[in-house]
């Protein structure tokens, strides 16, 4: 375990906690850089895709882990941001360069302005509210063929930036590259969030509303940020989605994705940036994962390569099931402990991040 | 009379949304968790009930499948709720909504395996029998579901209400230690909830499967169900079938005088309107919290 | 002028009385303390200040101006801070977070300076931790900078909650029941505390609290309440002696004895 020793208030507000933390991410992003030159064209796809799962589930992180909000609507945003993309290029003839943001910015506004009536809401009752949001923009994205094209759905065109093509199947590399700027992007914000009032202000309506109300926090405008940013975020994702789709329509932004971006940052591990990937590694991986077990086993069984209906969601939800149950931290909760192993070996306790045994009082009182 | 009709079967459908609905509120009154695979929990007791009557699987008569049905599902409940909800003890409220949620696919997922995912018919008795009243026609399938809930609310009703088992059981949810402290066992209580819904859901399934085919995606109905619960006001019985009413209602009405689109609409609306002007439902239940 | 009037306020829950018609002052540099049986309306007067109830009669006024139209979230701003009986910290976050928290009234940048991170937010942080530090001083919560919240001894969150309300930099200062749960040596610290924070922070302080002794040895002014009505205002010595106060317990006294027996 490094100890670090403090000599200015700026070693609390930097990035890094030290300059050997700052170098593992530097490598890191040596490696995500690198993956183009090593990696097929399929697997850079399956790449891209993880990296746009990542970015919405640091949408939802900011709105789940950060504030404590629950949300299982999130789809709703990723829709409003892949359709606004997709309209302000298709009707208005906006380039990617402008119509990206924008959309992205849409859809948090759209965010903020649905969580205005909702900030009196808690926990199941946030969740089944942010639910219905997700059916009525599922069913609202049907009713308005005239703009939407129905259930029939948007084709968003080849992005294009100063000339430079980042088509999803001519370029699949550069539109890596693409996303993993808009990922790094997102993350910085996120960072940033974290380490200044903004951020502090989230926490305090996650831990406890009504001394955040004490210290001068407008609780209600808050969670309206929170929505807000979390949704503007989600709509970059959802828009990156559209691209790397190729064609969309109302089932793509169903109920059950928002469910599965719930799901996602809960495996991955709430309240970090770790986490949103992790959680998005499960999601965008899982698939393959599955599929290239079955046809190992179907050497051996034989005739193993029927799809079996649900098996992808269920195999998930035991995952899931599992992990709530014997790692709630997720993920990044198991790397923690994994990492103080051997950080402090061999003086590791089994018992070193048990927790108090908790009764749980009403939540009616609120 | 087409007025008539309408508004029959839209309350037959709103009381197979109500029991569901009532499960959710069981299960919320007494533990303070809200299982959102109530819906799944309908599916797998009427397809269980089905595997036991029709006659392509095990074909027993009707009567006696009923009540193994309802025994099967509260034995899962119970099961269920040993398994895997005694270790969730003390968690917070929106942990056990994503472990629901995920218990959900998978109980999907198994139902597909075992009965296929074509849509299947039970054979009941009540199919397609009507009862005339003056010149009214109404499905007898319909009117045995509206009876069934009914007695059903007003039994769990006194039962929450005037037991001294429903009573702990609202206590234990109020404060787990204090419930402790006053020699409620709270974790028998909690598994005899799970069981009591996992037998409520057998019942709003066999209903639900006796007025038309069913398939494993029936369990999303749950979704609307859980609306239905929230209108009405979480945490009251009365509540959950009044809101499950509405929904049941609302929807044959606005499809027929609005559009056809809006029928899947409207009681999202509803629920959304109700949660932003009366946030806690139709019949609340809700205290300010003191500091 | 007072720094805070209480002015024949009652607060009613459905039928009962909780705040019968009560009037104080408060004034600027003084302790005063209340008193009284439990539900003798303590922190329900808090919470009124606090703004969380609305008072059926009478106004609150903060420097000469009513605080009735102003926000739950509006009053910190004001310069009036307050700690919680069943202590109210956020558990999640570090005790340095949480007394950053405390300085949310000294904020100036907006969500978009604080996205892009600007120089002056980096100048702004800076600032805030400075103060931070001089809270953390005072309390000797050193040791505790990092820690979790979640992890803390009971001693040691009261003392953190006490110092993020001290981070607002508060006029006035709310404290409901600054020693209770705490050891002997730990009410002696709170005691030296709070005449260190009327003496050289020159902060108003309003306590609640149970313990008589550290009433008498702390404050110059002492409210007795009972059911929810004024008993009696003065010094603690006075207010000690009042014959009505010793009934108002003793009786209390009474009638727990006959239910036991």
């Amino acid at each position: 375990m490094r100890t670090v020793f403090k000599t200015s208030y700026d070693a609390d507000i930097n990035l890094f906690r030290h300059r050997v933390q700052a170098g593992w991410y530097v490598l890191l992003l040596v490696v995500a850089l690198a993956l183009p030159f090593l990696l097929g064209t399929f697997a850079i796809g399956e790449m891209t895709n993880l990296l746009i799962w990542a970015i919405a589930c640091m949408g939802l992180m900011v709105l789940v882990g950060q504030t404590g909000q629950a949300s299982l609507g999130h789809a709703a945003f990723l829709a409003v941001g892949c359709y606004a993309n997709a309209l302000l290029q298709l009707n208005l003839g906006l380039p990617f360069i402008i119509a990206f943001p924008l959309a992205g910015l849409i859809a948090g506004v759209a965010g903020a302005l649905i969580a205005m009536p909702m900030t009196k809401l808690h926990g199941i009752y946030l969740a089944i509210g942010t639910l219905a949001i997700s059916i009525l923009t599922d069913d609202f994205i049907v009713l308005a063929e005239p703009l939407t094209n129905g259930v029939n759905g948007l084709m968003p065109p080849s992005i294009e930036i100063f000339g430079v093509s980042f088509d999803r199947y001519g370029m699949p590399g550069r539109l890596y590259y693409l996303v993993l700027a808009v990922a790094l992007a997102v993350i910085y914000l996120y960072r940033n969030m974290q380490r200044t009032p903004l951020g502090r202000s989230f926490a305090a309506v996650r831990d406890s509303e009504v001394s955040a109300q004490a210290m001068g926090v407008n609780v209600a405008r808050t969670k309206a940020t929170a929505f807000g940013i979390s949704a503007g975020i989600t709509g970059l994702a959802g828009a990156l989605m559209g691209h790397f789709a190729g064609i969309f329509n109302n089932e793509t932004f169903n109920i059950i994705i928002s469910i599965q971006l719930l799901l996602a940052i809960v495996i991955g591990g709430l309240g970090s940036i770790h986490g949103a990937f992790f959680g998005a590694a499960v999601v965008a991986l899982l698939p393959q994962g599955i599929s290239i077990t079955r046809d190992f086993l179907g050497q051996f069984v034989g005739g193993g390569s029927i799809a079996i209906p649900g098996l992808e969601s269920a195999v998930f939800g035991l995952i899931l099931i599992l992990f709530i149950l014997f790692e709630p931290m997720g993920i990044y909760g198991r790397w923690l402990k994994i990492r103080t192993y051997f950080e402090l070996f061999p003086f590791y306790r089994r018992d070193m991040f048990r927790r108090q045994k908790s009764y749980l009082k009403t939540e009616r009182m609120r | 009379m087409d007025v008539l009709q309408l508004i029959v079967s839209g309350l037959a459908n709103g009381c197979v949304y109500g029991l569901i609905a009532m499960g959710f509120v069981l299960i919320y009154k007494a533990t303070e968790a809200v299982n959102f695979a109530q819906g799944d929990f309908m599916m797998l007791g009427a397809f269980i009930c089905l595997g036991l009557t029709n006659p392509e699987f095990m074909g027993l008569p009707f009567w006696i499948s009923v009540p193994i049905a309802i025994a099967i599902m509260g034995a899962f409940g119970y099961a269920l709720d040993l398994v895997v909800l005694r270790r969730m003890f003390g968690q917070s409220q929106v942990a056990i909504v994503i472990l629901t949620i995920a218990l959900g696919f998978v109980l999907r997922f198994v139902a597909g395996l075992i009965w296929g995912h074509q849509p299947i018919s039970l054979q009941s008795p009540m199919a397609g029998r009507d009862i005339r009243l003056g010149g009214l026609v109404l499905g007898l399938d319909e009117v045995v579901v509206i009876l069934v809930t009914v007695i059903l609310t007003v039994v769990l009703y006194f039962y929450f209400n005037r037991t001294k088992l429903g009573v702990a059981m609202q206590a234990s949810s109020q404060n787990q230690l204090a419930a402790y402290y006053m020699g409620i066992p709270v974790k028998r209580i909690h598994s005899l909830i799970w069981a009591l819904a996992g037998m409520v859901a057998a019942v709003a399934g066999i209903l639900f499967a006796s007025k038309g085919s069913i398939d494993p995606s029936i369990g999303l109905l749950g979704i609307k169900a859980f609306a239905a619960a929230v209108i009405g006001g979480f945490g009251s019985l009365p509540g959950a079938l009044l809101g499950g009413v509405i929904v049941g209602l609302i929807e044959p009405f606005a499809s027929r005088y609005i559009a056809a689109g809006y029928s899947q609409i409207m009681p999202y609306l509803l629920l959304f309107l109700i949660l932003v002007f009366r946030p806690h439902g139709i019949l609340a239940q809700i205290h300010q919290k003191k500091v | 002028m007072s720094l805070l009037e209480i002015d024949n306020v009652t607060l009613r829950f459905g039928g009962v009385v909780a705040v019968n018609k009560v009037s104080f002052n408060v004034e600027e540099g003084e302790v005063f303390a209340l008193v009284g049986p439990n539900g003798a309306g303590k922190s329900t007067l808090f919470n009124l200040i606090s703004r969380i109830y609305d008072p059926a009669e009478g106004d609150i006024r903060f420097d000469g101006r009513s605080i009735l139209d102003k926000a739950p979230h509006e009053i910190a701003r004001l310069g009036i801070a307050r700690t919680f009986q069943n202590i109210e910290l956020f558990d999640q976050a570090t005790v340095m977070q949480n007394l950053l928290v405390g300085r949310h009234r000294h904020r100036k940048g907006n969500m978009w300076s604080e996205l892009a991170f600007t120089p002056f937010v980096r100048a702004q942080e800076r600032r805030h931790r400075e103060a931070i530090e001089k809270v953390i001083d005072f309390l000797d919560l050193q040791a505790y900078r990092d820690k979790y919240i979640a992890g803390l001894p009971y001693g040691v969150r009261k003392v953190v909650e006490m110092g993020r309300a001290l981070a607002i930099e508060p006029r006035l200062l709310l404290l409901d029941e600054p020693a209770s749960g705490l050891s002997v040596e730990e009410t002696q610290d709170v005691a030296y505390w709070i005449e260190d924070i009327k003496k050289q922070m020159g902060i108003t302080v309003l306590m609640v609290e149970h313990d008589m002794h550290l009433v008498s040895s702390v404050s110059d002014r002492v409210l007795a309440l009972a059911d929810g009505k004024m008993l009696s205002l003065g010094t603690p010595h006075e207010v000690q002696n009042d014959p009505k106060v010793v009934e108002a317990y003793i009786g209390v006294a009474d009638e727990k004895e006959e239910v036991l027996a």
